[in-house]
């Protein structure tokens, strides 16, 4: 405290507001997570070990990571277009359109989960027809990249469409007056550009998949083994009064979104660095 | 010259074109999924659904959720962002990152720690059941749950806000004699008013729509403990698919609003739409 000078001391409240935002921050955030350290320390090593490596334990995360990885591949390829599109063409009723890309932040993923389910199911209005092709979508780990990829859509474009609205024009107009054609500027000039907010949206959709429920347990036919997430698992756990096998997974599951998201924000200083070295 | 700056006519319809569609397929349709399965049976049957005893209790509960989880966030965002903004102290980047540690955890485990910390075999457990008091399988666990997972939501609106604004304003204010409340609400407040109703607005559209944390904690005891979205999958799992659209069709119906008052703000404040994303961007 002795760095504060004083003339950012001639305000009021330091005391008060700091004293209430650490009072509450440990209350409803600190030390109920702390419960989830507290279990596993008591746990030991072996048993955990046991409990994190078990068969159907494995086959959720390769489940979840693959599906989380494929979804987030699909908003990369499409969120581009998406944020591309609203950010440099201007067409009738691209206010509604840019505000509905925030539809998966605002819609209950319960509400998502059964619609989803409901069009994709085998006489719903999308199922129907790719059952006639011979493709399952609901009740099957594809179905689940369709939840994922609808939860995960707004960060990959949300991310994107600032950074092409700023990007230099007159970097591009050199590289044309230089001779390059639309698509040589394309690929050596505005795709390298984008790359470190891309890698960050494609990061941010594919956490967010990570920890996913309530759009997925609907669509995805939870089968052990088969079509099962981890959060699901999780659950199941809990309602076994299995404490102890739901704090491991959910450990396990916490490290990997905090390391992502601590390689998350690397990325973040990177892109701005970039941003400020252009 | 000119030409080599946008891409040939084709291919802006192309991009177009795969975009509006992918939206479409992704966004567009499962509204539309929603409504459409919701009137079904005629308006009749959609306004039966809503007016059944269990689905009013739902939307009470949910309703008294958000009453309780907004306020009190908001409170926190508006201290916090106070004593962060306005001071100089140590430590300030691990506040700010432990503010928005509850982004980095998912729904379910999110519910799960209240589980672990008071539930039947959780560490406060036997002092609870020794004392009959429920938190678990009750409304307090369902309002802590909400509470954790809209936790960040007003404060890291607020915090950039009001760190842009400075405080020469402020300062100017006690200068001329005004008290810190005096300060507050007549300085900082009109100026940050628009950040302040952003936050509050997606912390209500979480805290009303949270489905796994409070799925976590609940015990889905119908007409008890069960909030709009947690009656929504009761219904579904029951195969009474029409009425479980109808309300979900009300959740619907708050997106569609939340859309709506946040594209309002967001042009009266004269802010492009950011990402919730769970980190903050870096300063």
């Amino acid at each position: 405290m002795s760095s504060a000078s004083p003339r950012r001391r001639v305000l009021p409240g330091f005391g008060l507001t700091l004293g209430f935002t650490l009072l509450y921050l440990s209350l409803i955030v600190l030390v109920p997570l702390s419960t989830l350290a507290l279990r596993t320390a008591s746990m030991g090593w072996g048993p955990f070990w046991a409990t994190v490596t078990s068969p159907r334990v494995l086959a959720s995360y390769r489940l979840t990571f693959g599906a989380s990885l494929a979804a987030a591949a699909l908003n990369g390829v499409f969120g581009l277009v998406v944020a591309w599109v609203l950010a440099r063409h201007r067409f009738p009723g691209q206010k509604v359109v840019d505000a509905l890309v925030d539809l998966p932040f605002a819609l209950p993923t319960a509400v998502a989960g059964i619609a989803l389910t409901s069009l994709y199911s085998p006489n719903g209005w999308f199922g129907r027809p790719l059952e006639a092709m011979g493709l399952k979508v609901a009740f099957t780990p594809l179905g689940i990249v369709v939840a994922l990829t609808f939860i995960g859509l707004p960060f990959v474009v949300r991310t994107l469409q600032p950074v092409i609205e700023d990007l230099d024009v007159e970097v591009e107009e050199a590289a044309a007056s230089l001779g390059a054609g639309r698509r040589q500027t394309f690929a050596h000039v505005i795709l390298p550009a984008l790359f470190p907010a891309w890698l960050t949206g494609f990061a941010l959709a594919f956490a967010r998949a990570l920890g996913e429920y309530g759009s997925v347990v609907f669509i995805a036919g939870n089968m052990p083994m088969r079509t099962e997430i981890t959060s699901l698992l999780i659950i199941t756990k809990l309602e076994q009064y299995d404490y102890a096998g739901a704090t491991a997974i959910a450990v396990v599951m916490l490290v990997a979104s905090f390391l992502l998201l601590g390689a998350i924000n690397r990325l973040q200083s990177w892109a701005s660095r970039r941003g400020a070295a252009a | 010259m000119r030409r080599a700056l946008t891409e040939p006519p084709l291919v802006r319809g192309a991009l177009l074109a795969v975009a509006l569609v992918f939206l479409a397929i992704f966004l567009v349709m499962p509204l539309v999924a929603v409504f459409a399965q919701a009137l079904e049976k005629g308006f009749g049957a959609y306004l039966t659904a809503l007016r059944e005893p269990d689905a009013w209790a739902a939307i009470r509960l949910t309703l008294l959720t958000a009453a309780i989880a907004v306020p009190m966030n908001l409170a926190f965002g508006l201290a916090a962002s106070w004593a962060i903004a306005k001071f100089e102290f140590p430590g300030k980047g691990t506040l700010l990152t432990l503010i928005d540690l509850p982004f980095a955890v998912s729904p379910v485990i999110s519910g799960m720690i209240f589980v672990l910390l008071f539930g039947r075999q959780g560490l406060l457990g036997p002092f609870l059941g020794a004392h009959d008091v429920k938190v678990i399988f009750a409304v307090p666990g369902i309002v802590l749950a909400t509470v954790f997972v809209t936790f960040p939501f007003v404060a890291r609106e607020l915090i950039p806000v009001m760190q842009a604004l400075g405080n020469e304003e402020e300062e100017a204010a006690r200068v001329l004699g005004a008290g810190g409340w005096q300060i507050f609400f007549r300085v900082t407040l009109p100026n940050v008013k628009w950040g302040v109703l952003y936050g509050v607005i997606l912390c209500n559209a979480r805290a009303m729509g949270e489905f796994g944390a409070v799925s976590v904690v609940s015990g889905h005891i119908r007409g008890l403990t069960n909030t709009i979205p947690l009656h929504v999958e009761i219904l579904y799992n029951e195969y009474n698919f029409q009425a479980a659209f109808a309300v979900a069709s009300l959740l619907a119906f708050l997106a569609l609003v939340t859309l709506l008052a946040k594209s309002v703000v967001e042009w009266r404040s004269g802010r492009a739409a950011r990402p919730e994303a769970p980190v903050r961007e870096a300063a």
